[in-house]
C-alpha cells in the first residue's frame, strides 16, 4: 500500500536502529501515548531493535483501556435490553464488565453489532425506526471527529432513536497527569500522530515548557517511530525540551480545522474518569447542550450497577507506566488473553495484550536468537 | 486509537455529506471526505472509521522517505560521533514550520478553543 | 452482488414436471413439509438432489448407501457449515461443505471417495438458492473426483435457523504406507505452504453486514485432494505432517501441530504469500493475515532434504502456483510458534482466542 509499506522497510530501520545506538549514550525513559504505537512497537519489534539503555514506557492512550467500568457496565445494560440495538468498534468486544462482555450479551439474544464507522450505527437507525441504536462512542481525538458528524447527521435528519454512549478521552491532560503523579519517571513523550492529525500540536508548546520535556510527534510505522525515539533521544541528550514534528505528511500545527470546529459545536470539555487512574479534570469530552438528547447515558438512565474491580489487577499502573506488564504479578497466570482481568490484556492494542501475544514472557535473549532457525529457509 | 490508513481518493459525491470513493491498495470503499474540503480526486488522504482525517502532503512523503534512506547509510563506519550526531540532529526547530499557526484565531474563536480543551 | 445474482437466475429448477398436488411453482420456498419424508420431501429429493448427485449409490435411495472401497484402512471425517452469507465471492456453502470434508480427507493421507450431505433449512429458504447451493456442491464433488451418495434434509421453523445448514460426512482409503499426523513433525522439518494465505476470511469479511468492502477478493475454496495426492507420489513418507489452516488461519494449524509435537516452529514474516489486497484490507480493518481463514491451501511438514521437490511439485500445480517454504521446526521454545518480522526482529503469534475481531485502535 502506497505511504504505508514504504514505512516498513526493514533495511532502513535497522540503520536508523543503528544511527539510534550511536547516539544514545546514557539510559532514557521514553512514552509512547497511544495505543496502536505501543501495539506497532510489540508487534514489529522495535523494542527489540533498541540500545538496552532506552526504556520504551507504554502509556494510557488505549481508550478501551480507560473507559470506566461502571461504563462498560452500564453498556451491557443498554445492550442486554429488548428493541435496542447495541453498535460497537469491535475493540469493546470482549472487554469485560464486572460479570460479562458484550459478547456474552449477543450470546444471550442482545443485538450487538460490530460496525466499521458510526456513520453504519446512523444509518441502522435510519432503516430501522422502531428500535433503539446505540453507539458506543469510545476513543481519543482521532475518533471524535467521526462520533461527532455521526450525532450531527442524526439530529440534522431527525433521528429520534439514536443516541451514542461517549467515552471520549483527551491526550494532553493525560500527559500532565502522568508527569504530575509522584512516582512518574517519564522523561520524554511520542504524542499519538493522528490525534495531532486532528487537533494540531499546539497544545503541546506548554506542556514542553511546564514540564521541561521534550515531545515528539510520531507516526504508527516502524520507520515513522524509529525517527520519533531518534529524535526524543537527540533532545534528551542535548538536554533540551520542544515539541517537533516527525510525522509531518499528515499531521500540521493547526490540524484539522473543520474537525475542530464541528467538535466544538458538538461536544464540550467535561472531567473523566480513566480507568486505573482516577479522575483526571478536563480529560474528556461530552455532548453539548444543544446535543445532549443523543446522550446515551441520559436517555437510558441506567441505575443499580454495582461494579467490582478485580483486586488482582494492576491495569492502572500499567497505563500510568508505573510498571511493564510482565512485572504485574497476575500476569500470564491468573490474567490471560483467555481470562482477562482488565481491559489492558483484552484490548488488541492493551500493553498486557500485546507483551501477551507477541512474547514478551521469553526472556529478551531467547526471543532475540529464536530466528536461528531460519537461516536455512530460502526459497527457489 | 488510531488505525487510520493511506487511500487514494478515485471519485467524490458532493450531497448532504461529501463522500469519496477512496482505495486502499486494492480494497475500496465509501469515506466521508466532510473534514477534508482541500482533497480532491488523485489525492491520498488518511482514513479512521470512514472519515478522512488529513491529506497526505506527497511531497514531504518522499522527502521523509528520501531522508531515512540516507540515515547511516554514508560513511557511517568513518564519522564521528560528532559528525553523526550533528547529521542526525538536522531538524527545524521552528515551533510553527509550515506556517499554518496563522490560521489559529481565524476559524475558531477563543471560546471554542477553551471549549474544546484549549488553554491558549 | 454478482452471486446473488447467479443463484437466483442460474438455478431455478423445472418445476413444470413435479407432480405435487400443491404446486411447487407456487411454493418457491422452504416449507416444514419438506422435511417430513412425504411426498414433499421426495419431490425435493427427485428433482432437486438426484439431478444434481446422480450416482448409482445414491439413486438406489435406500436407508443406507451400499458401496465397494478398495481394501485398505478406512479415514472418515465429517464437518458442519453455517457460513453468511451463504453466498460470497468466490463460492457459496455448496461448495464449502464439499471440499471441507474431501480436504480433511485428503489432509490425513487419505483418497476420499464417498460423501453424505445433510441439509437443515429454514421455513423460507428460497428452492432457487437451494438449486444453486446443490449444484455447486455437485460441481465441487465432479472437480474432486468424489461422489455424494447418501443425505438427508430438515426442515426448522422460520427464525430458527440461518437459511441453509449443511453437514457432510466422507470416507475414503488411506494411502498404503503413509503416516502423516499433527504429532510427526520433527526438528528441522521445513514447513510449506501451498499458497496465500487469508483469501477466504477475508472475502466472507467484504460482504459482512458493517464491515464491507468492494475488492477483488475471491474466496481460495478448492478440493486439495489433488495436489496432495501428486506431494505424496513424489516423497511419500518425508512428509510428516499436513494440514488445511482453516478456522483461525495459518497460526491455528501450526500452534496446534508445535503443540502436538512438541516442537518449536519459526517462520518468516516476509516470505508469507499473501495477496496485496487482502493485505490491504486487513489493514483496513485492524487484522493479521495469519489468522484469518483458509478453504484452498494446505501446510507440508517436510523432510529438509525433500523441501525442493514438494515445492516444485507444489508449483507445477494449478492451485499451488504461489507455494512457498515459510520456515522450520527447531528444538528451541517448544510448543511456541515464533516470527521474524520484516524488521528482523522476532515475535510471538500466540494461538488466537474467539474470532479475530476488526479494531480502530
Amino acid at each position: 500500500m502506497k505511504y504505508l509499506t514504504e514505512f516498513r522497510n526493514g533495511e532502513i530501520a535497522q540503520r536508523m536502529a543503528r544511527e539510534i545506538h550511536q547516539i544514545t549514550t546514557r539510559p532514557w525513559r521514553i512514552m509512547e501515548v497511544c495505543g496502536g504505537q505501543t501495539h506497532s512497537i510489540i508487534r514489529n519489534g522495535i523494542d527489540q531493535m533498541l540500545p538496552a539503555g532506552i526504556d520504551m514506557i507504554h502509556g494510557p492512550g488505549c481508550p478501551v483501556c480507560v473507559t470506566p467500568l461502571s461504563l462498560i457496565d452500564k453498556a451491557l445494560a443498554i445492550a442486554s435490553q429488548p428493541g435496542v440495538i447495541f453498535c460497537s468498534f469491535g475493540d469493546m468486544l470482549r472487554v469485560p464488565g464486572t460479570d460479562r462482555d458484550l459478547f456474552q450479551v449477543k450470546g444471550s439474544g442482545g443485538d450487538v453489532r460490530v460496525v466499521y464507522s458510526p456513520l453504519d450505527a446512523v444509518e441502522l437507525a435510519a432503516r430501522n425506526p422502531g428500535k433503539q441504536v446505540v453507539f458506543f462512542g469510545v476513543g481519543f481525538e482521532t475518533t471524535a471527529p467521526a462520533n461527532a458528524m455521526s450525532v450531527h447527521l442524526a439530529k440534522r435528519r431527525g433521528l429520534k432513536n439514536f443516541s451514542v454512549l461517549v467515552s471520549h478521552v483527551l491526550v494532553p491532560p493525560a500527559i500532565e497527569a502522568i508527569m504530575n503523579s509522584p512516582d512518574n519517571k517519564v522523561q520524554a513523550f511520542l504524542a499519538a500522530g493522528h490525534v495531532c492529525s486532528v487537533m494540531g500540536y499546539w497544545e503541546y508548546p506548554q506542556i514542553t515548557e511546564r514540564y521541561q520535556i521534550p515531545i515528539v510527534v510520531t507516526g504508527f510505522e516502524p520507520l515513522d517511530l524509529l525517527d520519533g525515539i531518534r529524535r526524543a533521544v537527540i533532545q534528551l541528550e542535548k538536554g533540551q525540551y520542544h515539541v517537533e514534528n516527525a510525522y509531518e505528511r499528515i499531521v500540521t500545527y493547526a490540524g484539522n480545522l473543520p474537525a475542530q470546529q464541528l467538535l466544538s459545536e458538538v461536544f464540550e470539555v467535561a472531567d473523566r474518569a480513566w480507568r486505573g487512574i482516577g479522575v483526571i479534570p478536563k480529560s474528556g469530552w461530552r455532548l453539548s447542550a444543544p446535543y445532549r438528547e443523543f446522550d446515551a447515558e441520559d436517555r437510558f438512565q441506567i441505575s443499580g450497577i454495582h461494579t467490582q474491580e478485580s483486586p488482582l489487577c494492576k491495569s492502572g499502573d500499567v497505563l500510568r507506566g508505573a510498571i511493564k506488564p510482565a512485572e504485574c504479578p497476575a500476569f500470564g497466570k491468573e490474567c490471560t488473553p483467555r481470562h482477562p482481568l482488565g481491559a489492558t490484556m483484552v484490548s488488541s492494542e492493551g500493553a498486557c495484550a500485546a507483551y501477551f501475544n507477541y512474547g514478551r514472557f521469553l526472556s529478551a535473549d531467547d526471543l532475540a536468537h529464536a530466528g536461528a532457525a531460519l537461516t536455512g529457509v530460502a526459497n527457489g | 486509537m488510531c488505525l487510520a490508513i493511506p487511500g487514494k481518493v478515485e471519485q467524490i459525491t458532493e450531497g448532504d455529506v461529501r463522500m469519496g470513493r477512496v482505495n486502499f491498495g486494492g480494497v475500496v470503499k465509501n469515506v466521508c471526505l466532510d473534514y477534508v474540503p482541500e482533497v480532491c480526486v488523485g489525492d491520498y488522504t488518511i482514513v479512521h472509521v470512514g472519515f478522512a482525517l488529513s491529506k497526505i502532503d506527497e511531497k514531504t512523503a518522499l522527502e521523509t522517505l528520501e531522508l531515512f534512506e540516507k540515515m547511516g547509510a554514508l560513511e557511517e563506519e568513518l564519522a564521528t560521533e560528532d559528525e553523526v550526531f550533528a547529521r542526525a540532529a538536522n531538524l527545524p526547530q521552528s515551533p510553527c514550520p509550515d506556517g499554518s499557526c496563522d490560521l489559529i484565531g481565524q476559524s475558531l474563536s477563543a471560546e471554542d478553543t477553551a471549549r474544546i480543551g484549549g488553554k491558549k | 452482488m454478482a452471486e446473488q445474482v447467479r443463484a437466483e437466475n442460474a438455478g431455478t429448477p423445472d418445476f413444470s414436471n413435479w407432480s405435487c398436488p400443491l404446486p411447487l411453482a407456487d411454493y418457491p420456498t422452504i416449507v416444514m413439509g419438506h422435511g417430513g419424508g412425504g411426498k414433499l420431501g421426495n419431490e425435493l429429493v427427485e428433482h432437486l438432489f438426484l439431478p444434481a448427485f446422480r450416482n448409482p449409490a445414491l439413486e438406489n435411495l435406500g436407508d443406507a448407501a451400499i458401496f465397494d472401497l478398495a481394501p485398505g484402512r478406512i479415514a472418515m471425517s465429517t464437518d458442519s457449515f453455517v457460513v453468511q452469507p451463504i453466498f460470497f465471492p468466490g463460492g457459496s456453502i455448496g461448495e464449502l461443505a464439499v471440499n471441507g470434508t474431501v480436504n480433511d480427507l485428503a489432509v490425513s493421507g487419505a483418497d476420499p471417495k464417498f460423501l453424505s450431505a445433510s441439509f437443515i433449512l429454514e421455513e423460507g429458504f428460497p428452492l432457487a438458492q437451494l438449486a444453486a447451493v446443490v449444484r455447486a456442491m455437485a460441481d465441487a464433488a465432479a472437480t474432486a473426483g468424489v461422489r455424494i451418495v447418501t443425505g438427508d434434509t430438515k426442515v426448522v421453523e422460520r427464525g430458527h435457523g440461518d437459511g441453509c445448514y449443511i453437514n457432510t460426512a466422507g470416507v475414503g482409503v488411506l494411502r498404503p504406507g503413509i503416516d502423516v499426523g499433527p504429532h510427526r513433525a520433527q526438528v528441522g522439518d521445513v514447513i510449506l505452504v501451498s499458497g496465500t494465505i487469508g483469501d477466504h476470511g477475508m472475502a466472507i469479511m467484504s460482504v459482512r453486514e458493517g464491515l464491507e468492502f468492494e475488492s477483488q477478493i475471491r474466496s481460495d475454496c478448492a478440493a486439495l485432494n489433488g495436489i496432495i495426492a501428486n506431494v505424496l507420489d513424489a516423497v511419500g513418507n518425508d512428509v510428516h505432517a499436513m494440514r488445511d489452516p482453516t478456522r483461525g488461519g495459518l497460526s491455528s494449524t501450526l500452534n496446534e501441530i508445535a503443540s502436538s509435537s512438541n516442537v518449536g516452529i519459526e517462520i518468516d514474516e516476509t516470505i508469507m504469500p499473501v495477496r496485496t489486497e487482502v493485505q490491504s484490507a486487513c489493514e483496513l480493518l485492524g487484522l493479521d493475515p495469519v489468522y484469518v481463514a483458509n478453504e484452498g491451501k494446505a501446510v507440508f511438514f517436510v523432510a529438509p532434504a525433500a523441501a525442493d521437490r514438494v515445492l516444485a511439485v507444489l508449483r507445477a500445480h494449478p492451485l499451488g502456483r504461489e507455494a512457498a517454504k515459510i520456515g522450520q521446526v527447531t528444538a528451541q521454545h517448544p510448543k511456541m510458534l515464533v516470527a521474524r518480522t520484516s524488521m528482523g526482529a522476532n515475535r510471538v503469534i500466540a494461538p488466537q482466542i474467539g474470532e479475530q475481531l476488526p479494531r480502530i485502535c
